[in-house]
């Protein structure tokens, strides 16, 4: 069985986002870019299966610009088999996301879509299932568990106040949350062994798929800034100035 | 924990270090040799991720290694157009007149304002496209030394546990073995301290000084920004006796890079170099620049001013110290970059020919250096740094006049330091306290915002890299003498001094380390030994920087 897994190059989760001056997103020029946190426990999780056996191979996929075959680099030298490209704008959106990867599954016949849940600089939490919607796949979102037999996955998902046990006929859909797994580090000669990898390089446009956005950002904001606390002499204090300046009791 | 069984590769160089000596070295080699394996290890987890410079750069060796760096799009954008040197007292400042003749070394046409750390990533596309291997997020760990030569270095272990057991993850670090190693970790680096002790490099030079720099960013309102504009300061708010003094440059698209710098030899226990930094901001001089805008990014690391008295033997078997690994710096310059490169390119020229006939020791590197440019400028600059060691802030600038228009740096004598870094504490109780003011957290700030905006992380399940040699010495020492100085000279608040008042103890808050390497200078008992922590951590520096 081969896995498929779609990776997305975002500001590295160790950067303070800084809003452009003029409102019209984030400021991403000269900023550090690294691999979609949940995206590398996609990658660690199709790696793992691959290792068990249950797969024979990983491909991984980006849709972005140039930069991102870092990204796949980083996969493959994670354990991924190979990587696709497929050159488009800065962050597409996940709709035209979904509508190329349906037509990479249908070229590359993939058993099982392991994706992250969300990208962490839109958090739009959507590719996943727009693509089994698609493609008319059973979906097994937030899992933190995996497990593959006769044909099926059985997929632990996290739910409010526990979690949920799905079965899904392969093949499938699956998005990966927190604590499916610990990524591995990419070992120095994994690394120097992914330069060799097979890369290959495509326009979104050969694929026939429009990815003009079909959103408008309005404008972008940081949060406002939080006041400084202060330390209060006693209990009644506290309760003086939740009363009276707080005004919450 | 048992020796690890590593893997291990062979190369003809390995370069450690991805600032701008090891880059241009890199450049050099596989220009002169493109058949050459050039290996280079970085161990921030981008290139670029750990330089912190001013900086106003001089393009000289930057020419002579890349001659169409501007068709090649170099990020050297903004070119220095006006130029003032200040020297404030605690409300005014006077202009120092005649710059160029009174401060020759301060002269700065020709030269570009730049973010070195973009000037590095595009060295790095450089080096890449003609065939360097680059490992970002590699540190080293160890350098392997077999029948007296160096014959490369050890990255670091990943994935070892707090307990310094492997965890879950646990990758063991990769012998890179080179024909030739060049060490070009920047100032005070950590393999370069082995290799110095293992060669005695050190021997019958002066002891090195250092300053500390530390730097913001800041993005201000477009009708106050004038691109080009430099400005320096010194006197307030340091004393006679304490070097240093901060700058303010305007480049690239509104932003202002501010910083400052104080030698790392001061005297005052209660000095805090990072609170002098934030209080500079509310002179007049510095306030009118800044204010109205916002701060983006904050960093800080040592540099070496010991100059030309304080270079120690170059060259070793198996290789060589390049950059402010070796302490190129021209300190009345207050540029290190064009010496950092130009010693880079000299050494990969040393090691080619060293190549050719199986040299073991690439030693024509020293008198490539002596022959070169660069040692006539470090020679004509040496007296300066020292003579306010010397003289203290106002004879020292007197001397540096003198020294520019009578003697044009052809002094018979050579002034010499005579005392580490970590020797010049006074104990706290025959120091005064200065006055540092609340940060206000629109022009100054405290430790932890700043670090915040370094994006500065460590593993957390990692050994402390910030070692005690000897943990009992420091109630004694630190404490009792000199009040914990290490919790002052921190600019990342790593150090703090635990339950003053019943049971003083020092703690360490190693993921802050934006590895600076102050502590491993100044520490008065040179109880703290500095480490490489586990690759890829440490600060996170966005372009700008």
């Amino acid at each position: 069985m081969k896995i498929l897994v779609p990776v997305k190059r975002v500001v590295d989760y160790n950067i303070k986002p800084r809003v452009k001056a003029d409102g019209s997103g984030v400021d991403t020029t000269g900023v550090k870019m690294s691999m979609n946190p949940f995206d590398e426990i996609a990658v660690e999780e199709a790696v793992r299966l691959r290792e068990k056996g249950a797969a024979s191979e990983v491909v991984v996929v980006s849709v972005g610009v140039q930069k991102a075959q870092d990204t796949l680099r980083t996969a493959m030298a994670m354990g991924a088999d190979r990587a696709i490209l497929v050159l488009s704008e800065e962050s597409p959106e996940p709709l035209a996301v979904a509508k190329v990867l349906r037509k990479l599954v249908e070229k590359e016949e993939p058993g099982l879509v392991i994706l992250g849940k969300q990208a962490i600089d839109d958090d739009m939490n959507a590719t996943g299932q727009m693509l089994a919607g698609l493609l008319g796949w059973g979906q097994g979102t937030f899992a933190s568990k995996v497990e593959i037999a006769d044909g099926h996955a059985r997929v632990s998902r996290e739910i409010d106040g526990g979690t949920e046990e799905v079965s899904l006929t392969l093949p499938a859909i699956i998005t990966a949350d927190l604590r499916l797994n610990e990524p591995r580090y990419a070992s120095l000669p994994n690394i120097m062994k992914a330069k060799k990898k097979p890369l290959e390089t495509i326009e979104a446009a050969e694929l026939g798929v429009d990815m003009k956005p079909r959103l408008s950002v309005v404008s972008v904001a940081e949060p406002s800034e939080r006041k400084a606390g202060i330390k209060v002499g006693s209990v009644g204090e506290l309760v003086e100035k939740l009363r009276n300046e707080a005004k919450v009791i | 924990m048992s020796e690890p069984v590593r893997e291990s590769m062979e190369f003809d160089v390995v370069i450690v270090g991805g600032g701008p000596a090891g880059l241009a070295a890199a450049i050099r080699l596989r220009q002169l040799s493109p058949d050459l394996s050039v290996c280079l290890i970085e161990k921030g987890s981008e290139i670029g991720a750990h330089i912190v410079s001013g900086a106003v750069i001089e393009p000289r060796a930057l020419a002579e290694l890349i001659p169409d760096w501007k068709e090649r799009g170099a990020p050297l954008n903004t070119p220095v157009t006006s130029e003032d040197m200040l020297y404030l007292t605690e409300t005014g400042s006077l202009r120092v007149p005649l710059l160029d003749k009174v401060m020759p070394h301060m002269a700065n046409h020709g030269n570009y304002i730049v973010s070195l750390g973009e000037v590095c990533r595009w060295l790095a596309t450089q080096a890449e496209e003609l065939g360097v291997e680059i490992y970002p997020g590699f540190a080293g760990a160890d350098v392997i030394i077999e029948r007296n030569r160096v014959v490369g270095v050890v990255t670091g272990d990943m994935g070892v546990t707090k307990e310094g057991t492997p965890g879950p993850n646990y990758q063991p670090g990769m012998e890179l073995r080179a024909r030739y190693t060049l060490f070009a970790e920047g100032c005070r680096g950590s393999l370069t301290k082995q290799v110095m002790a293992h060669y005695d490099l050190r021997k019958d030079v002066d002891p090195q000084t250092y300053g500390l720099g530390i730097k913001e960013v800041w993005e201000i309102p477009a009708e106050k920004h004038r691109p080009g504009l430099v400005q320096h300061s010194f006197g307030w708010p340091l004393d006679d006796s304490t070097y240093g003094g901060a700058w303010l440059y305007h480049f690239g698209e509104n932003l202002v890079s501010y910083g400052f710098v104080v030698g790392l030899d001061y005297a005052n226990t209660w000095l805090s170099p990072f609170e002098e930094m934030q209080r500079i901001k509310l002179h007049p001089a510095f306030r009118q620049h800044l204010e109205g805008g916002r701060r983006i990014s904050y960093g800080a690391r040592a540099l070496s001013e010991g100059g030309l008295q304080a270079i120690p033997r170059l060259t070793f078997p198996g290789g060589a110290l390049i950059g402010d690994s070796a302490g190129f710096l021209n300190v009345p310059k207050i540029k290190g970059t064009h010496t950092a490169m130009k010693s880079g390119m000299l050494a990969a020229e040393s090691v080619v020919e060293a190549m050719k006939t199986d040299r073991v020791e690439p030693g024509a590197f020293t008198e490539k250096v002596r022959r070169s440019w660069l040692w006539p400028e470090l020679r004509s600059a040496r007296n300066i740094r020292p003579a306010f060691a010397h003289f203290g802030a106002k004879g020292g600038a007197v001397y540096a006049a003198i020294d520019a228009m009578l003697l044009r740096g052809r002094a018979p004598w050579t002034l010499h330091f005579k005392h580490e870094d970590s020797d010049t504490l006074k104990p706290a109780s025959l120091s005064e306290k200065p006055f540092y003011p609340k940060p206000d957290g629109k022009l100054t700030f405290d430790r932890l915002s700043s670090v915040f905006l370094s994006a500065t992380n460590h593993e957390e399940d990692q050994p402390v890299h910030l070692r005690l040699r000897n943990p009992s010495l420091w109630k004694p020492v630190n404490w009792d003498v000199f009040r914990a100085p290490e919790s002052r000279y921190c600019p990342a608040g790593v150090y703090e001094a635990a339950d003053e008042a019943t049971n003083p103890h020092l703690q360490i808050n190693a993921q802050n380390c934006v590895h600076c390497k102050t502590c491993d200078i100044k520490d008065p008992a040179q109880n703290i030994d500095w480490t490489t922590p586990e690759g890829g951590g440490g600060p996170n520096y966005p372009a700008g920087m």
